[in-house]
């Protein structure tokens, strides 16, 4: 008989095949995390909405399926959790935004409507810093999430609900989304495993806009079968989102097992410079070593363009992340024009003399301070006189750090690099300063900028017993090699499902 | 490329933008928008002559679809999250008028 606790140490893949052989129902599934969340979630704040009788619903309609016979789909009866950007017909999505607080979605995206047709059962919407901005998810509307390794830290951002939820065994697997890093550097900092895929590769019809030529959803799970699973079933083209590509769907599970012998692993210079923190250092040079063990090749590579540099003060700065926050602000400020509190989201409940006035009013009682602050700048970056000097600068030197990826992928197969230029840092530590706080996706906007994707697994566990992530990036369409490098290291490292000591032993 | 920004900008920026501010927000951000444009000024190091912009980086083009009718939202969806409506119709206060 399997117990509440071993049901959430499973992964969505055992956890799949232990209901389709009937070894547990869906329902015992969706109430083993439905317990943990009741256990855990008032410690982490990971989710914003959990919708405890719709997911017991969901997961009888599963087992009902199954006794009769039919098939209940490559994710039959496994709990996952969404990311409140992410609209759905069930329940609100809010974005963690004031703005949106009871914002209910008239249609739902695409990538959900893929989950719930391979037989998901979703138990809820998770917690985000306010539209995707930020990177520890402190921006939310609705109070910060924790990081289940410490509750003094924070999860990363901007997924940090969908990690944090994950890591703490609150749900078998989760969506995120990854405008410059924010699926890639929560996981790291949570100790699981997000996979940012290629651009185009999966629709975001649905997916509320931040960056439109940057935002990309992905999977956040505990290992990388999970992630190839989850990858698959929401990849493809939509024709409701024209930059989805029109290509097939790789078997991106089947090849999990099947690296390239010769895989050719390039360590890129500059982002082993001393700007980064040592003992991160270590460990993604220690990964290295793991793989060349393991069969692959190293070689030295160059990505100029992406340098990070620390000066004398100690402050980090890179052209890649200068070029990544025009290019997305600029954006976002276009995108969230649409919040204009006529034909949804927050009003407010003054009497306004003009049209302009109810604009603004509303938009500053709903947006959080660093959303204010990214529209500002986009508008600045984009207004007349400044739009050469910011936003097509911006642009141009967008081309020239492609171009180095272009040029490091013709002497390797795949990069290793690191995620972020420290472990969980503690809350409150960089909300002062936001430029301090963009810093932290320093070593994933590139891939953004790029189209690439960027697969962020558990590398080891620090001395101060928080999570160290290492990042695997590959070239466009490249998911099936990128997933098999993640799973040859965790194969070879023994670093996989890393178990914080909330979720251990219940 | 360091730039000041004096509150007036803060606050032609603000009504670009739709964000009403006060004056303690005029300030902070007026400080905080200057340090941040200081690190964009960080590109104008690189030499870009030549250099084709790069709007999207997996570029498609042409991107054509059926011109066939389908579904779409009926009017009572398209309506129900409305702040404020009356019957069919999204209610605002007086646009033409006395104002500016």
């Amino acid at each position: 008989m399997t117990g509440a606790g071993n049901i959430t140490e499973l992964t969505a893949i055992e956890l799949r095949d232990a209901i389709a052989s009937g070894g547990v129902s869906a329902e015992q599934a969706a109430t083993a995390y439905l317990d943990a969340i009741a256990a855990r979630e008032p410690a982490v704040h990971a989710f914003n909405e959990v919708w405890a009788d719709r997911a017991v619903e969901q997961a009888r309609a599963i087992d009902a399926r199954r006794a009769a016979g039919k098939d209940i789909g490559p994710l039959g009866g496994v709990p996952l959790a969404v990311k409140d950007n992410m609209c759905t017909l069930y329940g609100r999505t809010t974005c963690s935004s004031k703005i949106l607080a009871d914002f209910r979605a008239p249609y739902q995206a695409t990538a959900v409507d893929k989950l719930e047709a391979a037989g998901a059962v979703i138990l809820g919407k998770t917690n985000l810093d306010e539209f995707a901005m930020g990177s520890s998810t402190e921006n939310s509307g609705f109070g910060p999430t924790r990081n289940p390794w410490d509750a003094g830290c924070v999860p990363g951002g901007s997924s940090g609900g969908s990690a944090a939820a994950v890591a703490a065994r609150m749900c078998a697997g989760a969506l995120g989304s990854d405008t410059g890093g924010s699926i890639r550097q929560p996981a790291a900092f949570c100790g699981v495993v997000g996979l940012k895929p290629t651009y185009g590769r999966v629709s975001r019809y649905g997916l509320v806009a931040y960056g439109s030529s940057l935002d990309q959803i992905g999977p956040i799970t505990r290992d990388v079968a999970d992630a190839a699973l989850l990858t698959e079933i929401i990849s493809g083209r939509d024709p409701r989102d024209s930059t989805s590509v029109p290509r097939d769907v790789p078997d991106m599970l089947g090849a999990l097992d099947a690296a390239p012998g010769n895989l050719r692993i390039g360590l890129p210079k500059e982002f082993y410079s001393d700007a980064l923190d040592p003992e991160i250092n270590r460990s993604i040079r220690d990964a290295a070593e793991t793989f060349r063990a393991a069969g692959a090749r190293i070689v030295e590579v160059s990505l100029p363009h992406s340098r990070i540099d620390r000066d004398a003060a100690g402050k980090l700065s890179s052209y890649a992340a200068a070029c990544y926050y025009i290019v997305a602000m600029a954006e976002a400020s276009s995108n969230l024009a649409r919040y204009d509190s006529v034909h949804y989201g927050h009003r407010t409940a003054e009497d306004c003399r003009d049209i302009v006035e109810l604009y603004s009013r509303s938009r500053a009682e709903g947006f959080g301070e660093e959303v204010k602050r990214r529209i500002m700048l986009g508008t600045y970056t984009l207004s007349a006189g400044y739009y050469d000097a910011y936003y097509n600068k911006a642009l141009k030197v967008r081309r020239l750090i492609k171009n180095d990826f272009d040029a490091a992928f013709e002497l390797c197969d795949v990069l290793l690099c690191p995620v972020a230029p420290t472990t969980a840092f503690k809350l409150g530590e960089k909300t002062d300063d936001p430029l301090t706080m963009y810093l932290a996706d320093i070593y994933t906007v590139s891939v953004n900028l790029s189209g690439l994707p960027g697969l962020s697994v558990p590398a080891a566990l620090g001395a101060a017993g928080m999570p160290i992530g290492m990042q695997l990036i590959g070239p466009v369409f490249s998911e099936p090699t990128l997933l098999a490098a993640g799973r040859m290291h965790e194969k070879a490292s023994g670093t996989s499902r890393l178990v914080p000591p909330m979720a251990r032993g219940s | 490329m360091s730039r000041t920004i004096d509150e007036a900008l803060v606050r032609h920026i603000a009504k670009l933008s739709r964000i009403e501010l006060d004056d303690e927000q005029v300030a902070a951000l007026g400080r905080q928008l200057a340090s941040i444009l200081e690190y964009f000024g960080k590109l104008s190091e690189l030499d870009t002559e030549g250099v084709e912009p790069m709007p999207h980086a997996v570029e498609l083009r042409n991107v054509l679809a059926e011109d066939s009718p389908g579904e779409s939202l009926t009017t009572e969806a398209a309506l129900a999250n409305a702040p404020k409506r009356d019957g069919d119709f999204f209610m605002v206060p007086k646009v033409i008028g006395d104002s500016q």
